[in-house]
């Protein structure tokens, strides 16, 4: 039933009881289902969607980084994905069809942090062959999420008839 | 000092201003309210949509479309009745494309009614029949449906309605403000009886894109010896979120849309010319949209009916529209006392039954075309207030 998830994939905040209203499905149903979900893996967790820009004085800056590299006959790209992962500065992990293999989101407190860390951990990995780094600056959409936009969010709806 | 009322038409000046109004006076002079009162789409209109309409503007699309709308249009509107509800008219002799539903509604009432007609009424219903029925010239005699009968029409209330003078019944569903829809068997019962009065009917399917729970609305033109008998109303606000665009259609029996059509021309000239760019593109290939906004208004519709019910204030399912209509009659309040308390304790704007009929006064109308997190908040300011109200009768 992928309406349960997505449901949870836009608004995890919904108690179980309104969600069974809302699927019209009994309450103690929705309630195993999520927990199957959880179990199974196919729910990994709930996150809030931060708008690190709105935060005073945040020290959060994140990066696109691209990486070549040369997979591994046995394992493929597993290894190297793996590998990138272990790091807690890395967010996100893709394996890309394209002119590059990886695309990682890496975050850190300063531009500085990141260079430094692509520098030395990333393009020092046994078989990456190239990065790129990209900065973000500015998100304005994420997670299907509006962070940052000059339209008014306000109702402009009109009181007619 | 001019006197204007010695200028002014006395069959306008005495119709009375919509009662919703009234209430949105209140709403519009405060700060920070928390509406669930409005009756139109939350969502924009679907990209694809809006860009037909500003291609054809970039294109320099801005002329005049002939009298009764671009041919194009014409037939996606023909090929999506036969389509979506199994019945066939000519786009060359029997639709007229109109600025809105409302338009078409004040054309069919004008071009049908004499001085003297009945027109028949259910209601609760939409605000603007009784008004247009009266500045016609006819007589609007009100039927009320009842909560009992989920707010359907009975054919034998109808039959009840029915004199010598009757000329037309108003078939106002899926139904603003109650929700109430009408399934085949409720048609054919109607019908029988229409057909036996020789009556005509004027059927408001605007909502038509809009029920739930696996019911895809019928419209009464498809029921036996009814099709010659029936103007079909409809248009893109609702099913593709084109309120602004003002666009709507007539369907009915050629005779009538000719007539229909004169005064259109006449008074009107032609609907907008970008809106039926966008229209066009809408009933090709909108489909998609129509299905995900109406799984939208689905879930949220299954949620505030059940907070409703959940709260005590019973309310019946609605399965078409946006709207839900609970009863109020358990605080002790009439309609117009519990928006205003509700309005002026919490903040929360809901319309009065009574604004869409005598009969609606143990109700509220409640719009949940608004975003669910939207509606969580609204609720729980009602469910507060309910509380409150009861410890004040029972303090």
């Amino acid at each position: 039933m992928d309406k349960l998830l997505q449901l949870l994939g836009t608004n995890s905040q919904f108690s179980t009881a309104e969600i069974a209203a809302m699927l019209g499905e009994p309450e103690d149903y929705i309630a195993a289902q999520i927990k199957e979900y959880e179990k199974e893996g196919i729910i990994k967790g709930y996150q809030a969607v931060v708008n690190w820009e709105q935060v005073n004085d945040s020290r959060h800056v994140e990066a696109l980084i691209e990486l070549k590299v040369a997979p591994k006959k046995e394992t493929g790209f597993d290894d190297m994905a793996e590998m990138c992962m272990a790091f807690d500065e890395v967010e996100s992990v893709y394996l890309m069809a394209g002119v590059y293999d990886f695309a990682l989101i890496v975050k850190g407190e300063t531009m500085q942090d990141i260079a430094m860390f692509v520098a030395k951990k990333l393009s020092t990995i046994d078989g990456v062959l190239s990065t790129g780094t990209h900065f973000i600056l500015r998100r304005y959409k994420d997670r299907g999420m509006k962070l940052f936009s000059s339209e008014n969010s306000a109702d402009e709806r009109s009181f007619i008839l | 000092m001019i006197d204007y009322n010695k200028y002014l038409n006395r069959s306008i000046t005495g119709v009375k201003p919509s009662g919703i109004r009234k209430f949105f006076d209140i709403a519009n002079e405060m700060d920070d309210v928390i509406s669930l009162s409005i009756g139109e789409p939350d969502f924009q209109t679907p990209w694809h949509i809006r860009d037909e309409g500003i291609r054809s503007l970039e294109k320099g699309k801005t002329w005049y479309s002939p009298n009764r709308g671009f041919s194009a249009l014409l037939e996606e509107i023909t090929k999506y009745y036969e389509r979506r509800f199994g019945v066939t008219y000519s786009p060359s002799t029997q639709t007229i494309v109109t600025v809105g539903g409302s338009e078409a509604i004040d054309l069919a009432m004008r071009c049908m009614v004499s001085p003297g007609d009945e027109v028949i009424i259910p209601q609760p219903s939409f605000v603007c029949y009784e008004p247009l029925a009266v500045m016609a010239g006819g007589t609007p005699v009100i039927i009320n449906t009842k909560n009992e009968d989920n707010f359907r029409l009975k054919a034998s209330d109808l039959e009840a309605a029915i004199t010598p003078k009757t000329k037309l019944l108003v078939l106002p569903f899926p139904n603003n403000p109650t929700g109430a829809i009408m399934e085949k068997r409720d048609l054919e019962e109607i019908a029988e009886v229409i057909i036996k009065h020789d009556l005509i009917v004027l059927s408001d399917e605007i909502y038509s894109e809009l029920t739930y729970g696996g019911r895809d609305h019928v419209s009464i033109a498809s029921v036996d010896g009814m099709y010659e008998r029936t103007i079909v109303i409809n248009g893109f606000s609702k099913s593709y979120a084109m309120t602004g665009w003002r666009l709507g259609y007539a369907l009915g029996p050629a005779e009538i849309i000719a007539q229909m059509t004169k005064l259109h021309q006449y008074g009107i000239m032609s609907a907008p010319t970008t809106a039926q760019y966008a229209a066009i593109e809408a009933l090709k290939n909108g489909d998609r949209d129509v299905n995900r906004m109406r799984d939208e208004y689905d879930m949220r519709r299954r949620l505030v009916v059940d907070g409703f019910n959940e709260m005590g204030l019973t309310c019946f399912e609605p399965l078409g529209a946006f709207y839900v209509f609970p009863c109020i009659k358990s605080t002790g309040l009439s309609s117009e006392e519990f928006c205003t308390r509700l309005i002026m304790e919490k903040k929360v704007a809901v319309v009065p039954g009574s604004a869409f009929g005598q009969c609606g006064n143990d109700f509220v109308r409640v719009s949940y075309s608004y975003s669910l997190k939207h509606l969580k908040t609204a609720l729980e300011k009602i469910r507060e207030f309910v509380k409150e109200l009861k410890d004040e009768n029972n303090g």
